[in-house]
């Protein structure tokens, strides 16, 4: 018992006190566009990404596709891409995840009053994945660890889809899970909502043109918030779920 | 010189083409005499035929790769009577392929993929008989964040007699995604083939492209690769101590190794911007090399870690409950280990003592070896224990090489010369869970005509289920966490 008190205080206080002001040190995060022109028909950052995530003329960043893999900083001549650590990348809309040079980040997350006064006090989530890599449910796992504490705001990852208030989707959602998905969406009381975690989740990112995926259960049901990364950063899903429910931290 | 790690790579016009029979043949008289099977697999050609390969490795360490071809639907003697290790290579070979492997006992399959996706529901069960025998029915869908995957449960009151296991509901297609993009484009796909072993898979990829293009990397490139697998091996047993501990309740270990795991993946998102581990490795090298900024931090937080993990490891050993939980439950023997073929750290805890880092050491363990580990019981608790020790000697190893290790430049994709055509190129890296092999075939033209993946999981998971047999059901969880196998890894 002594020891075990002893252990305790050796490893000491491990939470991040204020999730939105925390800066995490060396992350690939959100992308910037830079006011550089392009090269005369210059295409090498198109044929870089592997989703599909940029258009040109104006150059832009779909945030809901990018893999934030980094690959096309470098081959492009003008410099015109670098990346910051921001993980503010969380959205409301499909739309609003669309970065260029005058729009340098997401739209801000609508803050829902109805959603505020529902679940602004306790939002309980069930996870699912639907051909995830285990990385995204990975990040999803440590929002309970001892650094992200997501359940000091009255959030919870819960254990039935009955208990749940709202779904956790990650991966691109395979045709093998439409079934399972499905059933555990019909499981869950109303009110719920859908929070799309990942590349995947939002745009079948890397599996976007999968013969193995079907993604007609997110034509169905919208999600009510976004969350980009390839995984997404726990940051990034502990403040964009605080600021869709107007939570202080 | 060259410095990779494990591989084989032989111009595919040098094997000899042998008839279906002929190299059923040559695999059983092989296994016969003791060689191990590392892998086995078959790839359908355009006229409907199938070209099948098998990966072996002798007693004395030697590896061969044996070729067949046949038509579709063609049948062969099954391998798996006599040696149940081919018994999953076997299922999957005959469901992408057509081959049929006659006297299989148990040809179901694999990951109800291509025209039989979304036909899971007609999966007939194996079924025990006998009155007070009931089943129990788990999944896809866990009461944790877990990914998908069906466990059917045959018990006799509390204890399992039987358990089926049911995956596929991860199939993403991603083998035939790999053939679909340029072959040196692929890192971000690789990287998300099974995203708690990144490193691993792109590791191999890696080393396969470079082998393939006759592209020497420099050793100084080579140790950074087995300092970023290393720390991702560290951050995945500290994955699964944090299960372990949280599924028996035992919290104060499961918030320590969750917060230590923690401290790894944030020094490897210092090097290179992701806490998985990705962007970290390319064709040609490292793209986020080592600077001497970021070794003294990985060693300064080395150390740290090293200390706080010691005194949780000792706090979670000498506990009642956690070895009253562990000890004696979820017995793997030996001799079955062997006989299906466990690969990786689950065979290690039953005391096979392989690891590709040691028995086919290539850079940079041949320079700077690691421990081979073992445990004898076979339990939950030899999978625990193992884990720590595992992780206690990379904690070692990185802290040798970081400290000697030459320097390397970070590198933007970068080969030599194109794929050679018409060659074969399997190569072989130890990750968390055992070795994951990727086997890259090109064609007349140089461009890829086929990538297999196969990860350890496709072979441990019956594993798990000879391991709950004769356990009370409620003894599952921390069976199926102490195996930590990987489900996209088998579904693809």
């Amino acid at each position: 018992m002594l020891n075990s008190i002893k252990v305790r205080i050796a490893q000491g206080s491990q939470y991040i006190p204020d999730p939105r002001q925390a800066s995490p040190a060396g992350l690939r995060g959100k992308p910037v566009i830079g006011t550089a022109d392009c090269a005369s028909g210059c295409d090498a950052c198109v044929n870089a990404c592997p989703t599909q995530a940029i258009t040109l003329a104006p150059l832009q960043i779909d945030l809901g596709r990018c893999v934030l893999c980094g690959e096309c900083a470098p081959v492009c001549p003008s410099r015109k891409l670098s990346f910051t650590n921001d993980f503010r990348l969380a959205c409301t809309t499909r739309e609003g995840l669309l970065l260029s040079s005058t729009k340098p980040a997401p739209d801000p997350v609508q803050v829902s009053a109805a959603l505020h006064k529902r679940f602004g006090r306790s939002l309980k989530l069930r996870s699912v994945s639907a051909g995830g890599c285990n990385a995204c449910e990975l990040e999803v796992n440590a929002l309970s660890n001892v650094n992200f504490d997501l359940g000091r705001y009255g959030i919870d990852i819960v254990a039935s889809p009955r208990h749940a208030d709202g779904l956790v989707l990650t991966g691109p959602i395979t045709r093998n899970m439409t079934a399972a998905l499905q059933l555990c969406w019909d499981a869950m009381p109303e009110p719920k909502l859908v929070i799309a975690v990942g590349a995947c989740a939002i745009s079948g990112g890397l599996f976007a043109d999968s013969d193995s995926i079907d993604r007609e259960f997110l034509d169905r049901f919208k999600p009510s918030l976004y969350l980009p990364g390839c995984p997404t950063h726990p940051l990034t899903i502990v403040c964009g779920i605080l600021d869709l429910l107007g939570i202080p931290s | 010189m060259t410095h990779h790690p494990p591989l084989l790579l032989i111009a595919t016009r040098e094997l000899d083409m042998l008839t279906l029979d002929d190299w059923a043949a040559r695999c059983a008289q092989d296994l016969g005499a003791g060689a191990r099977l590392l892998t086995l697999f078959g790839r359908a050609t355009a006229d409907n035929q199938v070209i099948t390969t098998a990966l072996l490795q002798d007693t004395d360490g030697a590896r061969r790769v044996l070729r067949g071809s046949g038509a579709r639907g063609q049948f062969f003697a099954s391998l798996t009577p006599q040696f149940p290790a081919a018994q999953m290579a076997e299922r999957e070979l005959w469901e992408q392929t057509g081959l049929v492997p006659r006297g299989h006992p148990w040809l179901k399959p694999v990951r109800y993929e291509g025209a039989r996706q979304q036909r899971m529901h007609e999966h007939v069960f194996f079924a025990v008989r006998g009155q007070e025998v009931h089943e129990v029915g788990v999944g896809p869908i866990h009461a944790s964040v877990i990914e998908p995957g069906h466990f059917r449960f045959m018990c006799h009151g509390e204890k399992v007699h039987h358990l089926e296991i049911q995956l596929g509901y991860q199939h993403r297609g991603i083998e035939t995604q790999l053939l679909r993009r340029p072959a040196l484009a692929l890192s971000p796909l690789v990287e998300s083939i099974v995203g708690d072993s990144s490193v691993a898979y792109t590791w191999g990829y890696c080393a396969a492209v470079e082998a393939l293009s006759s592209t020497d990397v420099s050793e100084g490139a080579q140790a950074q690769r087995g300092v970023a697998l290393e720390m991702e091996r560290i951050a995945m047993h500290l994955a699964t101590l944090n299960g372990l501990a949280t599924d028996i309740a035992f919290l104060q270990g499961g918030a320590s190794y969750g917060r230590l795991r923690t401290a790894i993946i944030n020094a490897s998102m210092r090097v290179c911007g992701s806490r998985f581990g990705r962007g970290w490795l390319r064709p040609g090298g490292v793209r986020s090399a080592i600077d001497d900024a970021l070794r003294q931090d990985l060693l300064a937080t080395l150390s740290a870690f090293a200390r706080d993990l010691a005194q949780v490891n000792t706090l979670m050993l000498e506990s009642r409950s956690v070895q009253s939980r562990f000890q004696g439950t979820g017995v793997v023997s030996q001799k079955a280990a062997q006989d299906i073929g466990l690969s990786g750290t689950v065979a290690r805890a039953s005391g096979v003592a392989i690891d590709t880092r040691v028995g086919m050491a290539g850079a940079p363990y041949d320079a700077h070896p690691v421990a081979l580990l073992t445990q004898s019981s076979g339990d939950c608790w030899a999978r625990m224990k193992l884990r720590m020790r595992e992780i206690d000697e990379s904690v070692r190893w990185l802290q040798t090489v970081l400290q000697t290790a030459p320097h390397a430049e970070s590198v933007t994709l970068a080969l030599a010369a194109p794929l050679a055509p018409d060659h074969l190129c399997l190569s072989i890296i130890e990750g968390f869970r055992g070795p994951v092999i990727q086997a890259l075939e090109t064609g007349a033209d140089g461009q890829l005509v086929h990538y297999k993946l196969q990860d350890p999981s496709l072979q441990n998971w019956f594993g798990l289920a000879l391991a709950v047999r004769d356990n009370e059901i409620s003894d599952f969880p921390i069976c199926n966490k102490s195996f930590d196998l990987s489900y996209c890894g088998n579904d693809l």
